[in-house]
Formats: C-alpha cells, sequence, structure tokens
C-alpha cells in the first residue's frame, strides 16, 4: 500500500502549505507578499510592539476569551454531565439544540443574534461577542466533557453518596478531580476557539474589535501585510502551546477514568 | 441515585441501570413503585442539571432563530421596519437574478467542496485506520488536526498569496519552467473559493469517516476474502458500505457551514465568487436592509435543510 502513504504524506503537505508560509514570509525582509524570498529580518515583530489598536484589539480578545470560555465550560458541564449521567423526557431534542451551533453556519448565528439585540436596544459591545462565542463554543465544551463524564465509573459516586456524603459532597470530592482535566481541556479549545472567531465577532463588536476583527481590517493594506504574518506567527505558535496543553490534560483525564483513547479531539 | 437500592449488588446495578430495572420490576411488586419514582427523580435532576444550558440555548439561538424567521416577513421602511406580513423579499429573492444567482452559486460552491473534500479526505482515514500501527494513529490525528487551530483568516488569506499571480504555486512552476506565463485560473473565481474551503474543512470530514472506519469488524474483511471476494469487491461490498454513517456525517459537516461562508468568498472568490454570507452582510450591515437579508438567510438555510434530508433519506439504508 505503498501509492496510500505518498497520498497521505502529499496531502499532509497540502494541510501544511498554508501555515508553512506563515513564519517564511515573516522574517522575510520585503514589504510584498512573494516569493523569491529577499532576506532575513526581524522587522515585522519589532513593529507590532508600537501598534496600539492591536494591543488593545488583543486585550479585548484575550477578555471575550476568557469569559466565553468560562461561561461555556459551566454550560458545557451541566449539559455533559445531565446527559451522560441521567435519562430525562425530550433529551434527544435538547442536546440536538444545543449542539446545533455546531453545524450551523456561523454567519446565520451572527445576524440572527444580531436583529434580535438591535430590536431590544442593547448597545454592541464586548458583551454581545461574549453571548455569540458562549453560544458556539458550548458544544465544543460539551463534546469533551461527555468523554470525561462518560468513563466515569459511576460505582465510586454510590459509594460516597452510602458512605454519607451528600450528592453534592459527592459530585464536588469525587467527580470533579476525575474530570478536572476534561474541564482544563474543555476551558482551552473553547478558549482558542474564541481567539480565532470571525464572523459573529465582525457582526457583534462595538467599538473595540477584537484581534480577528483587527486583522481583517488590516489585510486591505499592503503595507501592513509583514507585520500581520508576523503577527500569525506568533499566534500560531501560542496556539500550539495551548493546544499541547489540551491535549496533555485531555489524555491525562482518559487515563485517570480508565477509558481508551480514541485520538484527538472532535 | 438508587441508594435504597444499592447495597450488595454494587457492580452490576450501577454500571447497568437498565439492567437494574429489569431484574428488580421482575422481583416484586413494589419495586415497580420504586423505579417510577426513581425514574421520576432521574428526570427532575437530569431536566435541572441541563436546564441553565437548555434555558440560553432557547434565549440566544431559538428565539434569534424565530426571529430572523419573523423578519423576513417585514419590510424595511426607511429606518424603520414595517411589520405588517408580507411575501415581498422572498418574491424579490426569486426574480430579482442576482439572489438567484448568489443562491444557486452558494449552493453549487457547497456541493462542490463537499465532494471534493470528502473524496480527497476517505483515503487519509482509511490510510490512518487500516495502515498505521495502533500507537502511532493519535499522532497521525493529531497531526491532522494542528493546522486547523491555526487563525481561519490568515489560512483563507494565505491561499490569496499561494494562488496569486506572482504567488507560490505560480513563481514555483514558473522557477521549474513547467509553465510559460503566470496561471490566472486559480485566484479570484470559483476555482479558488473550492481549493481554499477544501482545505478549510478537511479535518471535519476526515474525522467522522476515520471514526467510522475503526468501528469497523476486521473479521468482517477477512471472512469476505476467505469467501473469494478480491480486495476491490470487498472495499465496495464490505468496507465502504459500513464507513457510509461516517461519509454521510461528514458530508453534512461541510456542507452545512460551507453554504455561510464569508471569508473565503471575499479574500480569494473575486466579484464571479461571491457567495451568499456576502449578500446577507450587505443587506444587513451595508443596505441597512435586514428583512431582505433576513430572508436570503431563511432561503440558503431552507435550502440547505432541504437538501440535506434528501441525502439523508438516499442513504437511510446505510444508518441502520
Amino acid at each position: 500500500m505503498n501509492w496510500l502513504r505518498v497520498y497521505a504524506i502529499v496531502y499532509l503537505v497540502f494541510l501544511y502549505l498554508p501555515v508553512l508560509l506563515l513564519p517564511v514570509f515573516s522574517f522575510n525582509d520585503a514589504t510584498v507578499i512573494a516569493f523569491p524570498l529577499q532576506g532575513f529580518t526581524t522587522q515585522w515583530f519589532k513593529e507590532l510592539a508600537g501598534i496600539d489598536a492591536l494591543h488593545g484589539a488583543l486585550k479585548n480578545s484575550l477578555f471575550i476569551g476568557i469569559v466565553s470560555a468560562t461561561l461555556s465550560t459551566i454550560l458545557g458541564i451541566c449539559a455533559a454531565r445531565a446527559s451522560t449521567r441521567y435519562r430525562f423526557p425530550f433529551k434527544a431534542p435538547i442536546m440536538g439544540a444545543i449542539m446545533l451551533p455546531l453545524v450551523l453556519p456561523e454567519i446565520i448565528v451572527a445576524v440572527s443574534l444580531l436583529v434580535v439585540l438591535m430590536q431590544l436596544g442593547f448597545s454592541l459591545t464586548s458583551w454581545t461577542v461574549i453571548m455569540g462565542h458562549t453560544l458556539i463554543c458550548t458544544p465544543f465544551a460539551i463534546a469533551i466533557l461527555s468523554s470525561s463524564f462518560q468513563g466515569l465509573d459511576q460505582s465510586l459516586e454510590e459509594a460516597a453518596v452510602d458512605l454519607g456524603e451528600t450528592r453534592w459532597g459527592a459530585f464536588s470530592k469525587i467527580i470533579l478531580p476525575l474530570v478536572t482535566p476534561g474541564i482544563v481541556a474543555s476551558f482551552l479549545i473553547a478558549f482558542t476557539i474564541s481567539m480565532d472567531e470571525f464572523i459573529i465577532a465582525f457582526f457583534l463588536t462595538g467599538a473595540d474589535p477584537t484581534l480577528p476583527v483587527y486583522i481583517w481590517s488590516q489585510l486591505r493594506f499592503p503595507k501592513r501585510l509583514p507585520s500581520v504574518m508576523a503577527l500569525g506567527t506568533l499566534l500560531i505558535v501560542a496556539s500550539l502551546v495551548l493546544l499541547s496543553i489540551a491535549e496533555y490534560f485531555r489524555r491525562r483525564g482518559i487515563r485517570r477514568t480508565g477509558a481508551k483513547d480514541s485520538g484527538g479531539f472532535l | 441515585m438508587s441508594s435504597a437500592l444499592s447495597t450488595g449488588r454494587l457492580g452490576l446495578q450501577i454500571r447497568l441501570p437498565h439492567a437494574t430495572f429489569a431484574v428488580s420490576c421482575d422481583a416484586d411488586q413494589g419495586g415497580a413503585k420504586q423505579i417510577s419514582t426513581r425514574f421520576d427523580t432521574d428526570a427532575k435532576r437530569g431536566l435541572t442539571l441541563i436546564s441553565p444550558t437548555a434555558i440560553y440555548v432557547l434565549l440566544l439561538l431559538a428565539v434569534p432563530l424565530a426571529t430572523i424567521f419573523a423578519f423576513s416577513f417585514w419590510s424595511q421602511d426607511f429606518l424603520s421596519i414595517d411589520r405588517t406580513l408580507t411575501l415581498k423579499n422572498y418574491r424579490e429573492a426569486f426574480t430579482d437574478p442576482i439572489y438567484r444567482v448568489f443562491l444557486l452559486r452558494s449552493l453549487w460552491i457547497s456541493g462542490v467542496v463537499t465532494v471534493v473534500t470528502v473524496v480527497l479526505a476517505f483515503p487519509i482515514a482509511y490510510f490512518v485506520s487500516f495502515h498505521v500501527p495502533p500507537e502511532r494513529k493519535a499522532l497521525w490525528i493529531f497531526l491532522i488536526t494542528i493546522p486547523f487551530w491555526t487563525s481561519y483568516l490568515l489560512r483563507a488569506f494565505l491561499w490569496k498569496v499561494i494562488l496569486g499571480f506572482n504567488g507560490v504555486l505560480n513563481s514555483g512552476l514558473l522557477g521549474l519552467g513547467l509553465i510559460d506565463e503566470p496561471l490566472t485560473f486559480i485566484l479570484y473565481n470559483t476555482n479558488a473559493v473550492v481549493i481554499t474551503l477544501a482545505h478549510a474543512f478537511a479535518p471535519f470530514t476526515i474525522l467522522p469517516i476515520y471514526v467510522a472506519l475503526e468501528k469497523i469488524d476486521r473479521s468482517l474483511l477477512e471472512a469476505s476474502q476467505d469467501l473469494g471476494e478480491g480486495t476491490a469487491r470487498t472495499f465496495f461490498r464490505v468496507t465502504l458500505p459500513l464507513a457510509m454513517p461516517g461519509v454521510v456525517a461528514a458530508t453534512l459537516i461541510v456542507f452545512i457551514p460551507t453554504i455561510g461562508d464569508y471569508v473565503t468568498p471575499r479574500l480569494v472568490g473575486g466579484p464571479d465568487g461571491l457567495m451568499i454570507a456576502n449578500m446577507i452582510q450587505t443587506q444587513f450591515l451595508k443596505l441597512n436592509n435586514a428583512p431582505m437579508g433576513a430572508a436570503l438567510s431563511v432561503l440558503a438555510m431552507g435550502a440547505v435543510t432541504l437538501i440535506s434530508l434528501i441525502f439523508l433519506f438516499a442513504n437511510r439504508r446505510f444508518l441502520k
């Protein structure tokens, strides 16, 4: 099956091609993003330090990311726990509705939220972006947390209750510590999604742009492109670090609950 | 949960609540009552626990979607919204050629992207599932997913750099002497949109197909070969039908969101590659005609849902 391996490698090149070009052009000493390369420079990275609008956008994105990740992880814990532990009426339609944003085009989520917010007379702020991001991050949180909760041995909790713990006590002392790696992974994934999300932020942001909205505004100016490349390189490094941490916690969680590793996220 | 029932048979009961159900029901009449109360508490606890998430989704998804639907039957009257019900927006969407062109083009692009992505992804999923040693599978899946956690905006933009007039591809091919002048059919048209979106959705297709392939009992394949089927016939008569649930999931996961993509057509599509999301955005943010934008959103979603349902129906025999 040699041709299949060759195909797989060609495919990986296709997958990594754009990502690999980012660092190449961010160190390239030319204002035009094209080959041939002109020599090595770090000036585009230095330039980033002096852009105030970028720093504002970064701070705004970090705030939105942290709040959205926290909210969607909390909502995810509720739903994942309820769906893996209890049987209740209308479970399938309720879970279906909660998971819907996973396939719904983001523009539909964005415009429908925009219309409601305008009708209610809300002004657009970071909080309106948070509302949208929490909505789209929650299904991802549930997907990750469900596998953590599913792997749990229910008898541990039963034993705690039989030994006189309250139900909340059993949950907080037995269940939560066991699913903590899943919670950390869910938080990091939700944070990464929020940091990267463009359309909802584009529609729902007020005067303060998020990082992707800022980047979008810069893509129109050819002169700014090299520093945008440098920024992209930094973002890739940051998300690789976050994802490695998330993957580490996810694997640790799976080992802790004794389940079989089914590979990657999603 | 069932502390009254749980002493003695802890292991069995708790791991298999269904079994407990059956056993105690047969045991005595009193058991049935106990079980119905248990079911009630279970249901109540489950519903209470899921209510924050459910209410959030109701308020921020169901209500907004209903509002969009209502908006599509209203009309814009300069700065205010005229709330008399009308089919004006839909009539316009069907008669004005520009809307029809955008809608049909979006459906066409989504369809092509879906076919291209799934066909290109299947061999990869097959390779990882059948030819990669078990201990290295997680690494392959990790390798496949990594590029997709980098900024989508920049990935789409970089395709513009790759496909451009003096972009990576053209300068590379010129340098190798394979072409005499830069290729122009690969940027600012639907081809560029298809390539960029096929790249963007790759992992979403590989993963469901991979999961379906992993579930296939390998002894079935041996049985087929033992019974005299060749490799190709085994693939088409055993492997592929069993992998179809994954293929169907992958198809829908690509097809439905693609219709609403805004960034890629804007960056690499040029004027002839724009899609319905760009028109929706124009209606909402530029022309200030929310009802028309709402009608186009409803039409796009309606068309996608209809096609997805037909697709599901056509593949129903693979989905149990």
